[in-house]
């Protein structure tokens, strides 16, 4: 009796301080509803659109009809679908992971050695391109690579030939506009990284007579090695992402010479009018994202134990 | 963020005091030049903006301008071209950056204030949240919002809005919350007071500057975000600048190039000035310390 009696008690005090508690959780809610609903859901939704015929208008943008995996088997045997992942990596690789990233170290590290208010102007004019609304951006790199446009200006003064940009290599022009948009990004990161270094660090290496090179190669990097492994996941998925630069600058064009993933997505769901397909290419896409994302919150995880 | 700028301050003042050698100074007009001439390339595609905004016969060249005239910014000053979707953009932001506002402070707090086992699984799915690509999910929000008869509603496009930059919102806010002592608190808990009580009396106030850097970062992703109202919004009159600038111009045939130009300097000045506040008053990594260090 006695002990049915403690055991009832401590259950009681049990239950009561765990009420308590989750109540305490109560004012997440808000956001966790937010989330679920307009970042869950859509994600959930993708995959189940994906497996149905739903298009843009027509009896089947009201009552899509479930068609299994015929949207992934048209998507396996399109050739647009090597095209555009060949292009995505192509697009990422070289604007994000090679262009950004490196361009944004040398610049930090310039920015290290260089005179403070030359840092400034310098930093001011990179942040600048990564601070304008995307579609202004977008328009002026428009501007700079068209066939009158400043680049081509700059070639005909040294004497250089000319070429249409945005027709004859829009992948170059896309990727570099790119880089030019997003470096910003990786010098910020890249600067703070540096400044972490301790100053003994530098000093000690100098002593030992180190040079420049030696310096960035055996020490600079290999101290910064988590800020790059970081920079380089978060500008991949940024990258992975970017829709309003290509779209405005070629559309995926000419001959979709430049349709990426993003690209290809909208273009199957708002030009073809097939949301179902554009959804499945979209699928891809998000199972792309969530790899990495989950990649990145391993890495930042096992930085902090 | 703030031992994040402390360390960063503290690494500025030793290279600038104590180790400077001479190979350092030897080092810096190199560097110099190398810097300007990469500036350089950043500034060119800036250049046609504001030379051909202030042209009246412009075109795709960055050509200084014959003579300077404001006729471009004249000729777009219309309700209808000009702040009718510049008022859009200001609704959308503002909403967008008030939702975010609300539900991060209030998930912040037992966030950071309360131990529990949900906190750290619910802040890695947050950081998981802030990595998924929004582009990829915007035509099965289409498909959604056509099931749910929210297209073209600007209140369900501020919450997707909203949503989308949300889990960084929530990092950033429980980070600035962290540096808020909890004595404080523990004083008002003494006398009685809620824990909803003793955020609005006591850690909203010190945390002001915080807020209004995460208020003014979802306001500035929000003002120049173009592919989710581009989606969303159908109706010319619920249109926001970034999505009307591409619509005026960008698919009718003749292009007016200098007022392309004038509409694309007027609908970014907001932006930067608010960038500039921000960076001036919380350093230039403001964003990323929430971001990367966490």
């Amino acid at each position: 009796m006695a002990v049915s009696l403690r055991r009832v008690q401590t259950g009681h005090r049990r239950r009561r301080p765990g009420l308590r508690r989750q109540a305490r959780l109560l004012p997440v809610v808000p956001a966790v509803v937010l989330l679920l609903v307009f970042l869950a859901g859509p994600v959930l939704w993708a995959f189940h659109a994906s497996f149905t015929n739903a298009a843009l208008t027509g009896r089947n943008a009201r009552n899509p009809g479930w068609i299994g995996f015929d949207n992934y088997a048209r998507l396996l045997s399109d050739p647009m679908l090597p095209l555009s992942l060949g292009l995505t990596v192509l697009f990422v690789g070289g604007s994000a992971i090679v262009g950004q990233n490196l361009l944004g170290l040398t610049l930090a590290v310039l920015m290290r050695r260089a005179r403070r208010p030359v840092a400034a102007v310098v930093g001011t004019a990179v942040v600048a391109a990564w601070v304008l609304p995307e579609i202004v951006a977008a328009f002026a790199a428009y501007a700079y690579f068209s066939r009158d446009g400043t680049l081509n200006q700059l070639l005909g003064g040294l004497g250089l030939g000319q070429t249409d940009w945005l027709y004859s290599f829009p992948l170059v022009a896309i990727l570099l506009a790119n880089i030019w948009r997003g470096t910003a990004f990786s010098m910020l990161v890249y600067r703070a990284a540096l400044s972490d270094i301790p100053g003994e660090v530098t000093e000690a290496a100098l002593m030992d007579g180190a040079g420049g090179w030696q310096r960035l190669a055996f020490i600079t990097i290999p101290m910064i090695r988590g800020s790059i492994a970081t920079n380089l996941m978060l500008i991949t998925l940024q990258t992975l992402a970017v829709f309003t630069l290509i779209w405005v600058m070629t559309a995926g064009g000419p001959a979709n010479a430049s349709t990426t993933l993003p690209v290809l997505a909208y273009l199957e769901a708002f030009k073809f009018g097939d949301i179902g397909y554009g959804t499945a290419v979209a699928s891809v896409l998000i199972l792309i994202g969530l790899v990495f994302g989950a990649a990145y919150v391993r890495l930042l995880r096992e930085d902090k134990p | 963020m703030t031992t994040t700028a402390g360390t960063s301050a503290r690494g500025q003042l030793q290279s600038g005091t104590g180790a400077v050698s001479h190979a350092q100074q030897r080092a810096r007009t190199p560097a110099d030049v190398s810097l300007v001439l990469i500036g350089a390339c950043f500034v060119l595609p800036l250049l046609w903006l504001v030379f051909a905004s202030l042209d009246a016969s412009a075109g795709h060249e960055a050509r200084f301008p014959g003579q300077f005239s404001v006729d471009n910014f004249a000729a777009i000053m219309t309700p209808g071209l000009l702040f009718q979707p510049l008022w859009n953009s200001m609704v959308l932001s503002a909403g967008t950056a008030a939702v975010n506002l609300v539900a991060a402070v209030l998930a912040a707090y037992p966030l950071s204030r309360y131990q529990s086992r949900f906190n750290r699984p619910f802040m890695y799915t947050i950081l998981f949240g802030t990595c998924l690509p929004i582009t990829a999910i915007m035509v099965p929000v289409y498909g959604l919002f056509v099931q749910l008869h929210l297209l073209d509603s600007m209140p369900a496009t501020i919450f997707f809005m909203a949503t989308t930059t949300l889990p960084m919102a929530i990092w950033m806010t429980k980070n600035f919350m962290d540096a808020v002592p909890v004595s404080l608190e523990e004083a008002a808990w003494v006398d009685g007071a809620s824990g909803l009580t003793a955020l609005r009396t006591i850690v909203l106030p010190l945390m002001r500057q915080g807020l209004g850097v995460v208020f003014i970062f979802v306001f500035i992703q929000a003002w120049g975000n173009f592919f989710v109202p581009f989606v969303l919004l159908l109706s010319e009159a619920r249109q926001p600048a970034a999505v009307s600038i591409f619509s005026f111009f960008g698919q009718h045939g003749a292009v007016a190039y200098g007022q392309l130009a004038a509409f694309s300097i007027l609908y970014s000045v907001p932006v930067l000035a608010l960038y500039v506040i921000v960076a001036k008053g919380a350093g230039s990594s403001f964003a990323l310390s929430g971001a990367v260090k966490g």
